[in-house]
């Protein structure tokens, strides 16, 4: 029995000795897909041969420039003659996992064993160190074989550091949201804002605060706001409202507007209502004298209209003080171009 | 041929009611057990107008009575409302609790509340915002005096908050953004504050807002701080008073509102005007949004070692649906 180097291949042209009938068996066929098996008698010019150009390799990725090799060992990632692991039987790597660099080789003596082909061997941390650790052992192979491995050394002690400096950055966390959780919150919110009625606790919030008189004197009512409370005690306090007011009068030193029912504000029901600018105090202050005397009438037979938000009507008691001007109740024509 | 068949029909023939009203039903009959649909729809629907017209019956009796009672009739129940049914919080504040008071008087906020500084409020965002959030806090800068914005473009804000200490501001507020739209906001006291994380939601900006009036003014807006019950409720409540400074211009007549319900913390900000002692009327300018608390840690920003005074757990929080946080 004897082993010829050339072996049967399918579709190769290669020289075939054809042994006797019971030798057959011991013809090793190298399969198509090469990484299933590989003879062990088979050179690795033959294998480029076939996988190079020829036949199918399953590393090879092809693309319009370039071909790539897939294959882990590979030192470049390019499919050429003298990078490929499968047609070089004297080869070496580097290869990193988690943050180790390793230097794995491959000689021809070992070709026989599959399982102990690759020598791995740990490289330093320390970059010079690591650098000389692959000299001494690719020492004597061939210059591009350890070029390549330290370019690819370098690259990759390259890439760890950038690595570790963007752990130190800021870090992006994704949260998962549940869509049920999404959707119960969302509800819970509606349901709770509808509970809140937050139109009402804030208007009620305010009168509050002008009761308590955190407003100071800035507005006329407290003294109406205790009048009523006064009333319920003793019912002479009217009398004594009166002769305040008068007095109060003069002393509106920030102009504040006063907000005086008047008849036909009741039914408005409007809710925009205009800030009001500088020059209508003034005409407001001329005003103030007859409209007090109604105003008291008024402001005792108005109960509080409830909530609804009579801003409208503040707007067209302003624009109808301007207009009182020429002693007329239009309706604020006015209004929609100032809103 | 006598099957089981028809043995099976007489039986349920015989079991089954005659359908009239005084049927004769077993006790332990149930709906469900009547396989045809529509009859079981029928029985349903039934029984269901007798339950309601029972319901009539007895509430007019009531109104009968109570009318014929008048002054003498008995208070009105009232309703049950999640409020109302709410579980009992230990650490809710009594407003005399003098420990409470003393811890107020000594935390973090103290500095504020004796006014020894003035909030300054540093508004940014997470990474390359989109249009909503931008307009969004420039919205809200205009609502808090004195608080500027300022683009995020990649820092970290480990390194932003010694800065902002070093210039003075007393606020820093993070307004983070999902797929356009913001919804999340981290609100961090500076010098060495609490940091509170919050959900933010329902974001209506300016344009939005229906029936709103001008532009707020540069006054300063009162605040009113609504339901906050509890311990957390008013360390929350603190953070969200001291964003405004402390005095009020009257003048201005702009109110910011923060509504606690239901562990909701609703903001609004308006205008309001008396027009006479028993009326306001307040229009509403300015953004509005929901915010909903989700950790409060001591110090300043650190989310991965920093202490977590209080954070929403969800499978215990949400377990019950009458208890509340804030």
């Amino acid at each position: 029995m004897r082993f010829t180097p050339q072996v049967l291949i399918f579709g190769a042209r290669c020289h075939v000795h054809l042994l006797s009938g019971t030798c057959f068996q011991q013809l090793i066929l190298v399969c198509v897909c090469v990484c299933v098996c590989v003879c062990v008698c088979v050179s690795p010019q033959v294998i480029w041969d076939i996988i190079g150009n020829k036949q199918f390799c399953s590393f090879k990725v092809k693309t319009k420039s370039q071909n790539f090799c897939r294959n882990e060992f590979n030192l470049t990632g390019l499919c050429n003659r003298s990078a490929c692991p499968l047609a070089n039987s004297q080869y070496a790597t580097i290869r990193e996992e988690k943050g180790q660099c390793f230097l794995y080789m491959k000689v021809i003596e070992r070709a026989a064993f599959p399982a102990k082909m690759w020598e791995k061997v740990k490289l330093s941390k320390n970059y010079e160190k690591a650098l000389e650790q692959i000299d001494e052992n690719l020492i004597y192979w061939p210059r591009f074989i350890r070029h390549k491995c330290k370019q690819r050394f370098t690259k990759i002690t390259q890439y760890l550091i950038r690595m570790r400096k963007l752990v130190l950055k800021r870090q992006r966390k994704l949260v998962p949201l549940s869509r049920k959780v999404e959707r119960r919150e969302k509800r819970k919110e509606e349901k709770a804002l509808i509970a809140a009625q937050l139109d009402n606790a804030i208007e009620k919030e305010l009168l509050e605060r002008l009761k308590q008189g955190t407003y100071g004197d800035i507005y006329n009512f407290p003294v109406h706001a205790f009048d009523k409370a006064l009333e319920q005690q003793d019912e002479e306090s009217e009398s004594e409202s009166e002769a305040e007011e008068e007095e109060e009068e003069d002393d509106e030193d920030v102009g504040r507007r006063e907000f005086v029912a008047e008849d036909e504000v009741e039914e408005s029901d409007l809710s925009d209502f205009e800030e009001s600018s500088e020059e209508e105090e003034e005409e407001e202050e001329e005003m103030e004298v007859e409209t007090k005397a109604k105003a008291k009438a008024k402001a005792k037979a108005s109960g509080s209209k409830g909530k609804s938000p009579a801003g409208g009507s503040a707007a067209r008691r302003k624009r109808a003080y301007v207009e009182i001007e020429y002693e007329q109740e239009t309706q604020p024509a006015a209004k929609s171009t100032a809103t | 041929m006598y099957t089981g068949r028809e043995h099976g029909n007489r039986r349920n023939t015989t079991e089954a009611p005659k359908n009239s009203q005084g049927a004769a039903f077993p006790p332990t009959f149930s709906l469900s057990e009547v396989k045809n649909k529509q009859r079981r729809h029928l029985m349903f629907m039934k029984l269901k107008q007798e339950k309601r017209k029972q319901k009539m019956q007895l509430k007019k009796k009531r109104r009968k009575e109570r009318e014929a009672l008048g002054d003498k009739a008995p208070p009105k129940e009232v309703p049950k409302t999640i409020e109302n049914q709410r579980v009992y919080d230990e650490t809710t504040v009594d407003p005399e609790d003098e420990e409470v008071a003393f811890d107020e008087g000594t935390d973090e906020f103290s500095a504020y509340f004796n006014r020894l500084t003035n909030p300054k409020v540093l508004i940014t965002t997470s990474d390359r915002p989109r249009g909503r959030t931008v307009r969004f806090c420039e919205q809200l800068a205009t609502v808090i005096p004195d608080a500027h914005v300022y683009y995020r473009r990649g820092l970290a804000l480990k390194r932003i908050i010694p800065q902002c200490v070093a210039r003075g501001f007393t606020y820093l507020m993070v307004i983070n953004e999902d797929r356009k739209v913001p919804n999340g906001m981290v609100l961090c006291h500076l010098p060495d504050g609490p940091t509170a994380h919050f959900k933010v939601s329902s974001v209506r900006l300016r344009k939005e807002m229906k029936r709103r009036g001008k532009d707020p003014t540069m006054h300063s807006p009162e605040v009113i701080l609504n339901n906050f019950s509890t311990r957390l409720g008013h360390t929350i409540g603190r953070l969200f008073a001291a964003l405004f400074p402390h005095d009020p211009q009257f003048v201005g007549r702009q109110v910011a509102t923060f509504h606690n319900q239901r562990d909701f913390v609703f903001f609004r900000f308006h205008r309001y005007i008396f027009k006479n002692e028993k009326k306001v009327g307040i229009q509403e300018l300015g953004p509005r949004f929901t915010l909903k608390l989700r950790s409060l840690q001591k110090g300043t920003f650190d989310s991965k070692f920093g202490e977590y005074e209080w954070v929403l757990k969800r499978h215990e929080m949400d377990a019950c649906r009458r208890k509340f946080q804030l």
